[in-house]
């Protein structure tokens, strides 16, 4: 119970601060933006002679590319709403009223989590809906694997998140906000080092780009989403930055699940034994 | 412990149920961390804190207690209403219970006409009203209040010491820190001083027997052998003209000392005793400002 009314004022914190809508705000912005350079792409061939199955790849590939700002906007929106839920409210001493009540720290902190989790669920929902539709009903592209693409993209968002929570348990707002910001862009550098690999077959490159992902495995779920979710031609052709030509395994999606559990766990474990 | 700084050492608290208990001790002294290691917010180093006869650490035991924290802060977009509403269901409050006493306590802290404005736009004042509401929403047995008067002009002090006592009343047990002495001497049953994070001594503020006194007295002819002779009948004395102030050890030796004054041949003309203030045994039990 305790969880439910935690994750309930979580949510309602977000959306009464406004941070929730300032995010769908911006991501509406993003939408119209994505919508209308599509459509002018769109009309665009009508006069050109780009063959049909040429113009297809290149929407489809714009596609991609807005639902890969849709990712980078779903976990920089998750890290900087979150950063500042459990370390400021040590701080504060906000804390001190909510843990003297009977309820255990770790329903504290997992009912935290799970109010972000479901706000962050609502957003890749929105956004990541809108980009695909707006693909479909624009440019007639048909994203491949929806499905199995949003929720890899909601669970690299989790990722930020636990990892968000867990170094709370320990820094202050700031110095939290410099180490996850620092990971993430450890992360995205490693993903695009591993990518860069596939295209030059550079070994002691791709080294660098999986170590980078071990250490900080969300963009590694983000390439592979981007496998499932792009046209199997448009990967086989190398056409695009995200072809298949350096894809996370799904044991490496596995580790990545684990590396999330684990976050959380230390989060929690350290919320639980730390002075408040 | 904070580094090698011992915080709290081997303290052991009785507090009788429904009185009013205040916990005195200068800066630094361990209050507030005595506090929150009772209430399983701070760990002990080594050994376990104890509350109600259970664990500090026991989630259980703290549907029996309330908290007022030292600059009581909550998220500040909720309203009135809803922050009580929340902390009761956070002690395990039903819905229908709280329907009735969310309004009861925001009138019993004088907040009616503020219920459904955001926390944000409170005063001080009203933030440590709303805060000893949300203290009381559970209905507690024991309850802790950090400086609750802070912030307060008197009108709002003398309502939270109104509440304070009609908890009391009702058989409630009030655990207060407050710098505040005058309002501890006027509000508590029980005192205890520490320091260094061990107890120093009590006070029972109810008995008088027992209790320093100082005399104030204006005598001639005072001798040196007469002013000695009332050693072991006080704990200071002081001279200055024909004005002789002294702390007796309690008040059942007044007329000893009296007695004494006059055996050796002092005129005496008045001989005022004045109970010490508690800032006065505050100062005298503690010393003087460290600094700290």
């Amino acid at each position: 119970m305790g969880i439910w009314i935690m994750a309930g004022i979580t949510f309602r914190e977000a959306a009464r601060k406004k941070i929730l809508w300032t995010a769908f705000i911006a991501g509406i912005g993003f939408l119209l933006v994505f919508g209308i350079g599509l459509r002018f792409q769109v009309e665009d061939f009508r006069t050109s002679t780009v063959p049909p199955f040429l113009r297809y790849q290149i929407l489809s590939s714009m596609v991609m590319v807005g639902l890969y700002t849709v990712d980078l906007l779903a976990v920089v929106m998750t890290t900087l709403t979150s950063v500042d839920t459990i370390s400021g409210e040590i701080i504060s001493g906000t804390i001190h009223a909510i843990a003297t009540k009977p309820l255990s720290r770790w329903q504290i902190l997992i009912g935290k989590w799970a109010g972000f989790v479901g706000m962050v669920a609502a957003y890749v929902a929105i956004m990541f809906g809108g980009t695909i539709a707006e693909g479909y009903w624009i440019g007639g592209v048909v994203t491949q694997h929806p499905v199995h693409g949003a929720l890899l993209i909601f669970f690299e968002c989790t990722i930020a998140l636990s990892v968000t929570f867990m170094f709370g348990t320990w820094f202050s707002t700031l110095t939290n906000g410099v180490i996850v910001l620092g990971l993430l862009g450890l992360a995205f550098l490693g993903g695009w080092l591993e990518q860069m690999s596939g295209f030059t077959n550079g070994s002691r490159l791709a080294m660098v780009g999986i170590v980078s992902s071990l250490l900080m495995p969300s963009e590694a779920v983000w390439r592979r989403a981007a496998f499932e979710m792009q046209s199997p031609l448009s990967g086989a052709l190398q056409f695009t930055p995200f072809a298949d030509v350096s894809v996370p395994s799904l044991p490496m999606i596995g580790y990545a699940g684990v590396y999330l559990l684990i976050a959380l766990s230390v989060a929690v474990f350290h919320f639980e034994h730390r002075d408040l | 412990m904070f580094g090698d700084k011992v915080a709290v050492r081997n303290l052991s608290l009785t507090v009788r149920r429904g009185e009013i208990f205040g916990f005195l001790g200068p800066n630094g002294a361990g209050k507030s961390t005595s506090i929150k290691m009772l209430l399983g917010l701070v760990k002990p180093t080594s050994g376990e804190a104890f509350v109600l006869g259970a664990p500090s650490s026991d989630v259980d035991v703290r549907r029996r207690i309330g908290f007022l924290p030292e600059d009581f802060r909550f998220y500040e977009w909720l309203t009135a209403a809803e922050l009580l509403e929340l902390h009761g269901r956070l002690a395990g409050v039903p819905a229908d219970k709280l329907r009735d006493r969310v309004p009861a306590l925001i009138d019993l802290v004088g907040l009616t006409p503020h219920r459904d404005k955001r926390l944000e736009a409170f005063s001080k004042g009203m933030l440590q009203r709303i805060g000893l509401a949300q203290a009381l929403v559970h209905e507690p047995e024991l309850i802790f209040l950090d400086e609750p008067t802070s912030g307060l002009d008197p009108m709002g002090r003398r309502m939270v010491r109104d509440i304070i006592r009609a908890q009391r009343d009702r058989g409630m047990t009030v655990f207060l820190n407050s710098h505040l002495l005058s309002e501890i001497e006027i509000t508590c049953d029980e005192v205890v001083f520490i320091r260094e994070g061990e107890v120093v001594t009590s006070r029972d503020l109810r008995a008088t027997d027992g209790e320093e006194v100082r005399v104030v007295a204006r005598a001639r002819k005072l001798t040196e052998a007469g002013v000695a002779g009332l050693a072991p009948l006080s704990t200071s004395i002081h001279i200055e003209a024909e004005q002789l102030t002294l702390t007796a050890r309690s008040q059942d030796v007044l007329p000893d000392i009296l007695r004494h004054l006059v055996s050796t041949g002092a005129d005496v003309y008045q001989f005022t005793p004045q109970r010490l203030s508690l800032e006065e045994l505050f100062v005298s039990i503690m010393g003087e400002d460290r600094g700290l």
